[in-house]
């Protein structure tokens, strides 16, 4: 039989219930997995003691009623976990225990999930790279030396890498949807206020929002299901009615209007990317989506109203990382001189570089120039995403510009390395739902994916185009384990 | 040095060689929200508990800790805007104001900084000269810091998060205060306002009350604006007094010099009663404002609007009116009496306890007079007086009903003071019933002439003086209970 680790979550839910496989069973099989893969470096902290003993427990007194029955997971660092350390990837960070467990995790362990650990990541989810962590980067399962994207990279390579089931990242401007591309792995960023942003470690909080990881789109309803819920603790959930999104998944998207926005024809766009975004156009069509052209005239500003919104956000966001509280604190003569060294000791450069972005943008006699402006054309890039949904009921763009890239390849030139968001990034200024599937590889054959964007809480139509043209691309990762030990 | 100060009115003027100035003040004052929990988290916001026992996630900052607005003080705030007969905006804005302090968990101030709840409005103030109306410039919400603790440990400050996220509304006036007396009156015109409402204790003690004050001066007559100095954060009505006068005494001994004022912040020493620079304009704070992007714009709809409108109870400009027209008090009686809810409440106890022989002129007497010595005194509130409403309204009728004389109610109001004990008892059991048989007094009055018969013949012969010695000897004799109004009718008779 296929080995446990490279199950879908689908199937792996399957052999729990029909009692093929105990959750002990899964859980060791995805543990010794894991410690045999700690050159990826995709684990932050390990919970494999606790998640053995718990699968034990849960296999004694079995529920197969919930919807993750058993199921061991690692999450991405960036959700606080009661009692379990949570970085967000910083040095600030390096030995907060929380006290709290974040809603989004707190779903999938009331639905029978069992935490296995928590997965790498840029520091405080700034980067596409995974570079920026200050625990090291992580590397890419596909290739030596490939960065698994940023930020959720250590969530994108331990799935990529079967060390878990299914994960959950957290998007900001592409973090789920970009290392969901570069390893060949489905990632959804669900519409703003569908996941709980309670007890996630913030980065914009206008734009956060956490979503699943998966092999596969079927896994990815899974997950939606169990971590999508209306919160009262975080103030821009949003109460609507929830789809059961894997129960009502289906490939009937016969007459379903596809927009394809002619401005993400972007200057230097490899052909590759070119080419894979024709043939996701095919593939498409063979499902019986009708294809129309759109236009969202404010694309090219996106990415500089990201790089205005995002840093302003963060800048405020970790003036709470001041060593008074919690987290680092390096000692210093004054008050003052105890927050200079804490924070230049417990922060590293890319975070740096935001939060000095961010509070020159919001500075008396920039704010209007920067931080308003860059409001002000977010609206109209909502309303380019509006004024096309009259037409169409989903898009479909690249995910990203190119393929994963080198360790260090970028890691000096931070705007090439922001360019790499520039299909993700008016997903999250408009609030919107955006998926990643693999759809292809580019000449190293490294993973290539298409992203499809929906009307705001229409996540059960974006999972269904995608459930659709997953089957039609038929794409498999071509993984070597050349780490394993 | 000090201003002149006209003997019948508040205005407040500095006189320097030909030149008269007039101060020009602006009052924000942070008043604390009565309310049991936090504004954006569910933590306890009583005073005096243990250091950092009040305190939750949200309120320290944790990683991943969101705020959520608690309604009801959104509803305060509302209810004293309407207090302040202000407009209600249907939606306002949350603001983070950016900045680094021990005791600023988040690093940023949640607060109202362009759009707050409530816009213009105005408050009345009852001066010796007349009635002077203060404009409200807006009132916002925001949260309070914690504490920080210099004075316990000499090598490290303390940091007391109990305060940290507790709702204070900021009131703005415009600048329209023009004395420390106005100032005073002012400021407790507010939490008159606001202990009506119940939406503030008005506790300056314990911090529920404190205010920024503005202050510029300018020659009497002109109407520009000179140079503000904003002092910070002052807890007491006299301490606000005090730094008003030493700062506007200040500014225009500057202007006499020829030398400018800096527009800056000061602090007020208490102890040297004068005010110092904190920091002036250049090093102001950049607070980089911008909406709080965990909380959505605070929309409320009119219905909410009028369901709070609808629960204002009687406000104290209204109750004034109402004291003059129902129980006819003298407008300055009147403002005494609603000044404060507890003794608006407790007068009108009294009133009601009276009965229908009612006498407002006695229950407006002995409140102001005999109970508000014992409070001040014993330094209480009215709540905790010792005598209770219903037992003062039979004290009062016992004067009325002519059971005791006013000199004896005296006595008894002493005695009532040792467990409100009810006046009649005391009457009934000391024999303190006042003498009114004519008859019994018709026969001491005559012994005492009798035994007088030298004085009243010098009565008669036209020293009307000696009349009050006949009332005297006849109250001697009957133990101070006869009847002083018989006595008086009696001797004038028999005289």
């Amino acid at each position: 039989m296929t080995e446990i680790t490279s199950l879908s979550l689908f199937e792996l839910i399957k052999n729990i219930k029909e009692k093929k496989i105990s959750s002990n069973e899964a859980t060791k099989s995805f543990v010794d997995r894991s410690q045999k893969s700690k050159k990826l470096n995709a684990y932050l902290t390990e919970n494999f003691e606790n998640c053995l003993k718990l699968s034990k427990e849960f296999d004694n007194k079995p529920n197969f009623d919930l919807k993750l029955p058993g199921i061991p997971i690692a999450v991405k660092d960036l959700f606080c976990t009661n009692e379990v350390r949570t970085t967000a990837g910083s040095n600030i960070l390096n030995n907060f225990v929380p006290s709290y467990e974040s809603t989004v995790t707190q779903n999938i362990w009331n639905e029978g999930g069992i935490l296995l650990g928590k997965l790498n990541c840029d520091e405080f989810a700034m980067g596409s790279s995974n570079e920026t962590s200050f625990f090291g980067n992580v590397q890419n399962p596909i290739a030596k030396d490939l960065v698994p994207g940023g930020s959720s990279g250590g969530s994108s390579a331990a799935l990529a890498a079967n060390l878990t089931p299914v994960t959950i990242g957290t998007d900001t401007g592409g973090s789920i949807r970009q290392p969901a591309s570069f390893t060949g792995t489905v990632g959804l960023k669900p519409t703003y206020g569908s996941c709980s942003r309670y007890g996630i470690v913030a980065f914009a909080s206008s734009l956060d929002q956490a979503g699943p990881m998966s092999k596969d789109v079927k896994d990815c309803s899974i997950l939606l299901e169990v971590i999508s819920s209306f919160d009262k603790k975080d103030s821009t959930s949003i109460d609507f009615k929830r789809n059961n999104y894997s129960s009502e998944l289906n490939r009937n998207i016969k007459g379903i209007k596809i927009g394809i926005p002619k401005e993400y024809r972007v200057d230097g766009m490899p052909d590759e990317i070119e080419n894979l975004w024709k043939k996701g156009i095919e593939y498409a069509k063979d499902c019986g989506a009708e294809i129309i052209d759109i236009s969202l005239p404010h694309t090219s500003y996106a990415l500089p109203t990201y790089y205005i919104v995002a840093p302003a956000e963060a800048s405020s966001n970790l003036a709470r990382y001041d060593g008074v509280k919690y987290g680092l604190r390096s000692s210093g003569e004054s008050l003052i001189d105890m927050y200079e060294k804490t924070r230049s000791e417990g922060f590293g450069e890319e975070v740096k570089r935001r939060i000095m972005i961010g509070t020159y943008v919001l500075s008396s006699g920039y704010y209007d120039a920067y931080y308003l402006k860059a409001q002000k054309v977010r609206q109209l890039i909502k309303q380019d995403f509006d004024q096309a949904y009259n037409k169409v009921d989903a898009i479909l763009t690249p995910s990203t510009p190119s393929s994963a890239f080198k360790i260090g390849e970028k890691s000096n030139d931070p705007v090439s390395m922001y360019l790499n968001d520039i299909f993700t990034v008016p997903v999250n200024l408009a609030g919107l739902p955006g998926i990643s599937i693999p759809a292809g590889t580019d000449k190293n054959n490294y993973p290539l994916g298409l992203q499809i964007i929906g009307k705001p809480f229409d996540e059960q139509t974006v999972l269904n185009i995608a459930y659709s043209m997953e089957e039609r691309i038929n794409y498999k990762n071509n993984i070597t384990d050349w780490w394993m030990e | 040095m000090d201003g002149i100060m006209s003997e019948n009115n508040s205005e407040y003027l500095i006189e320097r060689n030909d030149n008269i100035y007039e101060v020009v003040i602006g009052l924000e004052v942070h008043a604390q929200v009565t309310s049991n929990s936090k504004l954006f988290s569910p933590s306890s916001t009583k005073f005096g508990a243990e250091p950092n026992t009040q305190v939750s996630l949200v309120d320290a900052a944790f990683p991943g800790m969101l705020p959520v607005i608690n309604e009801y003080c959104v509803k305060q705030a509302i209810k004293t805007g309407i207090g302040l007969k202000a407009k209600i905006n249907n939606k306002s804005v949350f603001d983070r104001k950016n900045y680094f302090y021990a005791d600023l968990p988040q690093g940023y101030q949640i607060s109202q900084y362009k759009y707050p709840i409530v816009g213009e409005g105005n408050v009345i103030l009852d001066m010796p000269e007349g009635q002077k109306q203060v404009g409200i410039e807006r009132l916002h919400l925001e949260q309070d810091a914690g504490k920080s603790i210099h004075d316990v440990d000499p090598s490290n400050t303390l940091v007391d998060l109990n305060r940290s996220g507790v709702a204070l509304m900021e009131i703005v006036s415009k600048p329209d205060l023009r004395s420390p007396d106005e100032v005073n009156a002012y400021i407790k015109k507010l939490r008159s306002i606001m202990r009506y409402l119940g939406t503030c204790d008005g506790n300056m003690q314990e911090g529920s009350l404190r205010a920024d004050v503005n202050v510029s001066v300018r020659i009497k007559g002109s109407t520009d604006l000179g140079t503000r100095c904003e002092i910070k954060n002052v807890n007491s009505i006299k301490f606000m007094q005090m730094a008003i006068i030493y700062e506007a005494n200040r500014q225009v001994d500057l202007i006499e010099e020829g030398e400018e004022i800096d527009q800056e912040t000061r602090l007020f020493d208490t102890k040297k009663n004068e005010t110092r620079s904190m920091r002036s304009k250049e090093d102001a704070h950049d607070y980089r404002y911008f909406p709080d992007p965990d909380l959505l714009p605070l929309e409320v709809t009119d219905e909410f609007i009028n369901q709070v409108k609808s629960e204002i109870p009687e406000l104290p400009d209204d109750k004034k009116k109402r004291f003059i027209d129902e129980f006819k008090v003298s407008p300055y009686e009147a403002t005494i009496l609603v000044s404060d809810i507890d003794t608006a409440e407790y007068f009108e106890e009294v009133v009601a306890k009276m009965g229908k022989n009612r006498d407002m002129k006695l229950a407006v007497n002995w409140i102001t007079g005999e109970l508000f010595a014992v409070l001040n005194n014993k330094n209480i509130e009215i709540v905790q007086s010792p005598i209770s409403a219903k037992n003062l309204a039979k004290l009062i009728n016992l004067i009325k009903n002519g059971t005791i004389s006013g000199k004896i109610a005296k006595t008894i109001f002493e005695l009532m003071l040792d467990g409100d004990i009810d006046p009649q008892i005391i009457v009934e059991e000391k024999g303190l019933k006042q003498e009114s048989d004519p008859k019994a007094l018709e026969a001491l009055i005559d012994k005492i002439i009798n035994d007088n018969r030298e004085k009243a013949i010098e009565y008669k012969q036209g020293k009307e003086k000696l009349f009050g010695f006949f009332v005297g000897q006849a109250m001697k004799a009957s133990g101070g209970k006869a009847n002083p109004q018989l006595i008086n009718e009696i001797l004038k008779k028999k005289l």
